[in-house]
């Protein structure tokens, strides 16, 4: 299966039954009563875009139902949502000067490391070289993991002891992708929840540190969420950003049914751009992310 | 956003007072704000719509009791039907069979830390745990249980070059036997609910280990999915129970209600951290005020009871009762807060504070607030309703805030203080209860 198969066949089991229950409810009540209006709404919330979307396309429905009395409830919504994520931007800011630094953050357990060895195998196919950083100091065999991953993708890693500072081995990391010319520096960090605030300090102290061995770094910190999680990545957005300046979003498990739709909140709030998704657990399981697409996937009508 | 779920009743309700009977209409129009909150909490649409349903027939044709403002009626009904779906008012009584656990669910959701995290706490209640790698996927998969393994010193089972895990489940069966291992827990590789093979091969490690526990691990902050996840491993499985992980963040937890109300399997701990101590007893009903966005006054107040001397948090604990809790416990509240290091955690506790935005923010922000009250006099604090305009004038000079700022930390604690005293008869009730089951501790 291709990857964009995968991502169309993960999204469609839950977009057809979606589909089926919007087009249900459509069929059964076509001038939109208030039953049948807060049966949609529940429908749409049921893709985790959050309530504010939600409120825009059951706006958007009323309005047009008004005016024509004919509505297609699915233009309506693909439309919002690609609107709402706006245009596709899934390339790496790239320093003008190497290294470009690359800082992976999120919430335990999102798919940080894993994402990062993916992205290392994607920029050395396109012939970069890349250093990893193992900065998750914490976590049982945090440090083991990565380095059996940059095994595989065939990149070193620089890595130090459990329970060291994270920030000091950043620091060094720069310095010696600095040294060996590397064309990107991939920084994988230890999964923490945005509401720790030591932890969230440890971050920033991470991102301090960079900036300063090499000002203008890390030119890329990626969040890192997990498509099952529901309103709570809304909240992992804002605090992360707020405290990093995020550059862009990876969504991982997408190959799931869920479907992510929690992304469109944080766009819609945040002005993230999604920038890869992550389609599965091997090396070449990711892909860029396209909004038209996804807006696509989550809603198309469903062939009777 | 939604801990205001309370306001938005009130405003439902606003011309209705004592004596009267909740009608069909105040009655949808109040719920229909609770189904909001539900949502914007993830339970499951259909979830909610259910049981928005059945709340209703409860609440139809009640009387408006004069004491309580008919809002708050009806988060009592909600409440309580919340706490009766999640399991009763008694926290979820754990049992420590000996024999087998397995340990499942999906990618990152916790499975290894909760595995090692059980297995301490079945050596505390007096089993000799093994714990067996079954995770054949993941890079560093036993390097990590094995690490777990020696932290608690609980004897680990693997074997680095099999991929077939029923062989590792025989083996580490025979292992068990011949070392006296009465209880082994089985950590397996996380999987997609939907991956038929890998499920499979569950079912085949389920079938030659004959489980007295399966629960299914699951993230607190998974969304809508959580009807089908729990779904999709309680069909292929039977599960016995459900751990739910991750709830020392600030997630609002609806997957709770969804997967307990698709299974009917109980939630059976906690996960409230990542350290190998952090996994508690499930209590419906902290649960139920965190859904609501209520805010965990119970957990709080056994908090600070850990921080506090017993003196000052049986103060604390009748102030937050009769409503008297003032500024001045409130700075007094925030400088040992710091002491007790996250901040962030403690105040997702405090009902009403998801609201402030303040709070939740940076150190700074926190200062602020500190500010403003220290440029108050203790009388102002201990009498908030001193505080007239010339006075916030005056406070937010000495502060370097502005009389909005001022007037917004009012607005919210007295918002604060009237949650509180909602909860106070639950938080009675909880006190009267106690008894944790055995080896469980109190959460911290
Ligand atoms: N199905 C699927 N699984 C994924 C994907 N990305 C990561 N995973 C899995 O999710 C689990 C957690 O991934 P990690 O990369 O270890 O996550 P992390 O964020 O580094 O975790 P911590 O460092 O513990 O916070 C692993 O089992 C991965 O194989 C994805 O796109 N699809
Ligand atoms: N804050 C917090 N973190 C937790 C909790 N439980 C687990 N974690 C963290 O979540 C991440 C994933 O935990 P694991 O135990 O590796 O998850 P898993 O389900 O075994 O992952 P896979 O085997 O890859 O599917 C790690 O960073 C853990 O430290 C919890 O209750 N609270
Ligand atoms: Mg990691
Ligand atoms: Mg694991």
């Amino acid at each position: 299966m291709s990857l964009f198969q995968k991502f169309r066949a993960g999204l469609k089991k839950t977009s057809t039954k979606l589909a089926g229950e919007i087009k249900r409810i459509v069929t059964r009540a076509p001038r939109l009563d208030a039953d049948a209006l807060d049966e949609l709404e529940a429908a749409l919330i049921a893709t985790d875009i959050g309530i504010g979307t939600t409120g825009a396309i059951i706006d958007q429905t009323k309005a047009a139902a008004k005016k024509t009395g004919q509505v297609d409830v699915f233009a309506i919504a693909r439309a919002e949502i690609a609107r709402e994520l706006g245009v596709a931007t899934h390339h790496l800011n790239k320093a003008p000067q190497a290294p470009t630094v690359v800082l992976l953050a999120g919430v335990n357990g999102a798919g940080k490391t894993t994402t990062t060895a993916k992205l290392a195998h994607l920029l050395k196919g396109q012939g970069n070289s890349v250093l990893l950083a193992a900065c998750d100091t914490f976590r049982a065999a945090a440090i083991e993991q990565l380095k059996i991953w940059g095994g595989r993708v065939g990149c070193e890693v620089i890595a130090g002891e459990y329970g060291s500072d994270s920030a000091a081995l950043a620091f060094d990391a720069l310095g010696a992708a600095l040294a060996r010319k590397s064309d990107y520096l991939l920084v994988d960090t230890a999964g923490r929840l945005h509401t720790k605030q030591n932890l969230m300090e440890e971050m920033k102290k991470m991102h301090r540190v960079l900036q300063k061995r090499l000002p203008g770094t890390p030119h890329e910190t990626l969040l890192v969420l997990d498509a099952t999680t529901g309103s709570n990545a809304l909240n992992q957005a804002r605090e992360f950003h707020q405290l990093l300046g995020v550059t862009g979003l990876v969504v991982t498990k997408l190959d799931g049914t869920a479907k992510g739709g929690i992304v469109v909140a944080i766009a819609r709030e945040l002005k993230l751009p999604v920038k890869f998704i992550g389609l599965g657990e091997q090396l070449d399981d990711l892909q860029p992310f396209d909004p038209q697409q996804f807006a696509a996937a989550l809603f198309s009508e469903p062939v009777a | 956003m939604f801990d205001s779920l309370s306001d938005k009743l009130q405003s439902v309700f606003k011309n209705l007072r004592g004596y009267g009977k909740l009608s069909e209409s105040n009655v949808a129009d109040a719920l229909r704000e609770v189904r909001v909150a539900l949502l914007e909490a993830d339970v499951n649409y259909k979830v909610a719509k259910d049981f928005i349903e059945r709340t209703k027939q409860k609440a139809l044709g009640q009387e408006v009791l004069a004491s309580v403002q008919p809002g708050q009626q009806i988060i009592k009904i909600v409440h309580d039907e919340l706490v009766n779906l999640m399991g009763g008012t008694e926290p979820v009584s754990v049992q420590f069979p000996q024999g087998n656990w397995l340990m499942v669910g999906l990618h990152g959701c916790g499975k290894t830390t909760s595995s090692g995290k059980l297995a301490k706490l079945l050596a505390k209640n007096g089993r000799k745990p093994l714990l067996v790698a079954c995770d054949v996927y993941r890079p560093a998969a036993i390097d990590q249980i094995e690490t777990l393994g020696k932290q608690i010193q609980v004897p680990v089972f693997a074997l680095r070059d099999e991929k077939d895990v029923t062989k590792i489940g025989r083996q580490a069966l025979a292992f068990a036997q011949a070392q006296g291992r009465d209880t082994v827990v089985f950590d397996t590789a996380g999987r997609l609910h939907i991956d038929e093979d890998l499920v499979q091969e569950l079912v085949r490690l389920r079938d030659l280990v004959k489980p007295q526990e399966i629960l299914l691990v699951a993230d607190s902050a998974t969304g809508q999915e959580a009807v089908n996840i729990a779904e999709h491993f309680d069909k292929a499985l039977g599960i016995t129970g459900i751990v739910l992980t991750k709830l020392d963040g600030d997630a609002r937890g609806g997957a709770a209600l969804s997967m307990r109300a698709v299974t009917g399997k109980p939630i059976k701990f906690a996960g409230v951290g990542e350290k190998l101590d952090d996994l508690e007893a499930f209590f419906p009903e902290r649960m139920a005020g965190r859904i609501l966005g209520m805010g965990d006054v119970v957990g709080l107040v056994e908090k600070a009871q850990e921080a506090f001397d017993a003196k000052e948090a049986e103060r604390l604990q009748d102030k937050i009762a009769d409503q008297s809790l003032n500024l001045e416990d409130f700075l007094a509240q925030m400088q040992q807060l710091k002491k007790l290091g996250p901040l962030q955690n403690l105040l997702g506790m405090l009902p009403g504070m998801g609201k402030m935005p303040d709070l939740s923010g940076s150190e700074a922000q926190m200062k602020r607030i500190e500010a403003i009250m220290q440029s108050m006099t203790r009388e102002e604090r201990r009498k908030p309703e001193l505080l007239n305009a010339s006075r916030r004038t005056r406070i937010a000079k000495g502060s370097g805030t502005s009389v909005a700022e001022v007037n917004d930390m009012l607005k919210q604690f007295n918002q604060m203080k009237r949650m509180m005293k909602d909860m106070g008869k639950m938080q009675k009730k909880m006190a009267r209860k106690g008894a944790l089951p055995p080896g469980m501790r109190l959460p911290r």
